[in-house]
């Protein structure tokens, strides 16, 4: 599904991606670790399409397209979707109407016309439900005085409605509770099928535990130095990331 | 409150006489240029106004000879040359038409651009409508509903002959001829504008609403407005203004004068969408507008305004609270883009006890465009625990345009309670690309981030013209970030 090769790339001239190649098929779960600033989040932003960042050499490739030309919002469309580690808030518009906007946008991509009130009406409530999330905070402004636990919920609510091809996580799970640990879990492995595939960032084995990942990686400077299963995830908790530099 | 259908409306329709007929705007009857003691005459004369009236705008133009052009406001722009202008223009009389589907479809395509057609006005069978082009109101609507309750909404120009005992009592009672440059040239050339009066006890059942227009070119469009709400009635008044895409600038002087008897409460909203000149800033109206309201005891007035459009707007909707308990707002929304110039806020003058105000206003800039809020809050030394809270809240898009507030306060009684509030914020790389991410493009994401952030105003119109601001916004800001 998700096809990186060779990827390099920049912002302002400062090199940080450095040749990252990373396939990921439709049913599986990646994990990608690494110390701070090693350059995940740069890299679910350049799968995003975030444009501050020039990609100097390689592909990303979804489904066999190359997405280089597509705009953020065409890769929205095709079904890249990223749960950001730091939230946008966008005052006065409510999280109701910001995601009706999202889902009505992408249909109107796709040809199709806007979701009937009725059935987004259901769907917001099964999704709300599914994540645990009161009705009252549907109407509250886009992360807007959110805790930091509300936003990343938030986040994967949104995913719920938009029903993603692939899911890029960064760091959903700093932030939340325990419990919210779980119900957010819960939420992402409920959604989790044969046809669509989830990028994990993070920094903490705890997370898979619940969604159990079938790759881990390490990006390290803006490589991938080291790939495994499960089990690498408990090392890198135990050992640290001295050992691969 | 009385519900009226469709067929309601067809029925008035048709039954309905139009004083004016229809006219069109292709050919007009248009005064030559210039301005002096025998065009006044002349204007008064084309209306057949009584005596008293042509001696109030002689008066007024012999005390507008006397001053000079305002020049305090944060705008810069060519004076108009006031000679240049011609002061009454009127679209020449064709045959009656039957029924508004015989309209011009130019200009159905103009009011639904302004975001409120007469093919919406026919869905939206509970507004009723006045229709003033260039100079004259050709239209009013839902006349004879309104008779029944007492109600009086007809253009000025009917009502001086009609109702001369309230023109004369009102007129210029709340924006003397002597208040500003620009009020004492529209007193002594006002050609047209909606006269309201809401009977004692009456609550109007339906929005009213005027729409203006300036269609030719090298006029100048002067209009008047005189509503008055009688002791505990209420009203809501919405006006809309286009002017098509001209490379000259046309200006545009209005005066507008509320009156809220004891117990009164007058609800005015405006969605202004005047030309504001091409993306090079050439062209575009200039709106200096004076309004302003009275409140009597317990009376409220709010004003509500979308300023979208013209190239300079100077324009301070403001609320006199004389009588006790009474009540002021103001809720503004602001946009300007490209070379757009507007200079808005409000002056809040409480004068009675227990007088409270509210000023909210959202000023939005992009391109090369300045937005300024002005605003004064003054509490006399009679009025005992006044209130006021005032936010100013600006966006800006883009590094190239710019944002000012300039609020005074004035307080001259120890008991009063003011507040002051002002935000800028800026449209951020972030916000885009977090709406982006969701699949909602620029433009889109850009709509949705300025409704957000005009809400509390957008909420404040009647229901059924805030989804059409909302989409005046979108269109106002197209093009806005490249
Ligand atoms: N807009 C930017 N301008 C300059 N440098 C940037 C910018 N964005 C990211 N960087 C730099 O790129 C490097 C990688 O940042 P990135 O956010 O991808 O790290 P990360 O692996 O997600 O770190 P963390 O675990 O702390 O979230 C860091 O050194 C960061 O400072
Ligand atoms: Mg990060």
């Amino acid at each position: 599904m998700l096809k990186i090769n060779n990827l390099h790339a920049n912002i302002n001239g400062k090199e940080i991606l450095r040749g990252i190649n990373l396939e990921i098929k439709a049913g599986e779960v990646h994990a990608i670790m690494g110390p701070n600033g090693s350059g995940k989040s740069t890299l679910a932003s350049v799968i995003a399409g975030k444009e501050e960042f020039e990609v100097s050499e390689g592909t990303v490739e979804l489904n066999g397209e190359d997405l280089s030309d597509f705009a953020p919002e065409v890769r929205a469309h095709k079904g890249v979707f990223l749960s950001f580690q730091y939230p946008i808030e966008i005052p006065g518009v409510t999280v109701t109407n910001f995601i009706k906007t999202a889902i009505n946008e992408t249909r109107k991509a796709k040809g199709m016309g806007e979701l009937p009130a009725k059935e987004m009406l259901q769907m917001i409530r099964e999704k709300a439900d599914l994540l645990e999330i009161d009705r009252k905070f549907l109407s509250r402004s886009l992360n807007e005085g959110f805790s930091g636990g509300e936003k990343k919920r938030n986040e994967i609510f949104q995913m719920a409605m938009l029903e993603p091809q692939l899911a890029i996580l960064d760091e959903t799970d700093s932030g939340l509770d325990i419990d919210a640990l779980k119900v957010v879990a819960n939420g992402v492995n409920k959604l989790k099928s044969e046809k669509n595939a989830v990028l994990l960032i993070t920094h903490y084995q705890r997370l898979l535990d619940y969604i159990v990942p079938d790759f881990v990686h390490v990006l390290y400077n803006g490589k991938i130095v080291k790939s495994g299963g499960k089990e690498l995830a408990y090392e890198l908790e135990e050992k640290g990331y001295d050992w691969l530099k | 409150m009385g519900k009226f259908t469709e067929d309601d409306l067809k029925k008035e329709l048709e039954t309905k006489e139009y004083e004016y007929g229809f006219y069109t705007d292709i050919e007009s009857d248009k005064f030559p240029i210039g301005l002096n003691e025998d065009v006044v005459i002349a204007i008064s004369k084309k209306k057949n106004e009584p005596a008293w009236m042509t001696e109030w705008r002689l008066d007024a133009f012999r005390i507008w000879k006397e001053m000079t052009e305002p020049e305090w406001a944060n705008v810069r722009y060519e004076k108009p040359s006031f000679q240049d202008i011609s002061y009454y223009s009127a679209p020449i009389q064709k045959p009656k038409l039957n029924s508004l589907d015989e309209v011009d479809p130019e200009l159905l395509k103009t009011f639904e651009k302004l975001g409120i057609s007469i093919g919406e006005q026919k869905r939206l069978s509970n507004v009723a409508m006045d229709i003033v082009i260039d100079s004259v109101s050709v239209a009013t609507t839902f006349k004879k509903t309104l008779n029944e309750r007492g109600i009086i909404f007809c253009p000025i120009s009917e009502a001086i002959q009609e109702h001369p005992e309230l023109v004369k009592k009102y007129l210029g009672s709340i924006v003397p001829k002597t208040d500003n440059f620009y009020a004492a040239l529209n007193s002594a050339v006002f050609s047209d504008g909606s006269f309201c009066y809401i009977p004692k006890g009456v609550t109007c059942p339906m929005e009213l609403s005027t729409y203006f227009r300036i269609n030719e070119g090298g006029t100048g469009q002067f209009e008047r407005t005189l509503l008055i709400a009688d002791e505990g009635s209420y009203v809501s008044y919405l006006e809309g203004c286009t002017a098509p895409a001209r490379d000259e600038n046309q200006l545009h002087a209005a005066v507008v004068e509320l009156i809220a008897l004891d117990d009164a409460e007058i609800k005015y909203s405006t969605v202004q969408n005047w030309f504001p000149g091409d993306k090079e800033g050439k062209g575009g109206v200039y709106n200096f507008v004076t309004k302003r309201g009275l409140c009597e005891k317990n009376a409220k007035i709010s004003w509500t305004q979308v300023e979208t459009g013209s190239a300079i707007t100077w324009k301070y909707p403001s609320c006199i609270l004389k009588g006790d308990n009474s009540v002021g707002e103001f809720y503004s929304i602001a946009v300007t883009n490209n070379f757009q110039q507007a200079d808005t806020g409000t002056k809040m003058i409480h004068l009675g006890n227990n007088t409270k105000s509210t000023i909210i206003s959202k000023g939005i800039s992009a391109g090369h465009s300045h937005n300024s809020y002005r605003g004064l809050v003054q509490i006399s030394p009679r009025a005992n625990n006044a209130r006021n809270f005032s936010q100013c809240d600006s966006l800006l898009m883009g590094d190239k345009c710019g944002a000012h507030t300039f609020p005074y306060i004035e307080v001259k009684n120890k008991s009063a309670q003011i507040e002051h509030e002002a935000t800028t914020s800026k449209i951020g790389e972030d916000q885009l690309f977090y709406c982006n991410q969701r699949g909602i493009n620029t433009e889109k994401a850009i709509a949705l981030i300025v409704n957000g952030f005009g809400k509390e105003v957008l909420n404040k119109l009647p229901m059924e013209f805030a989804v059409e601001a909302q989409k005046l916004l979108e269109i106002s800001l197209e093009g806005s970030v490249g």
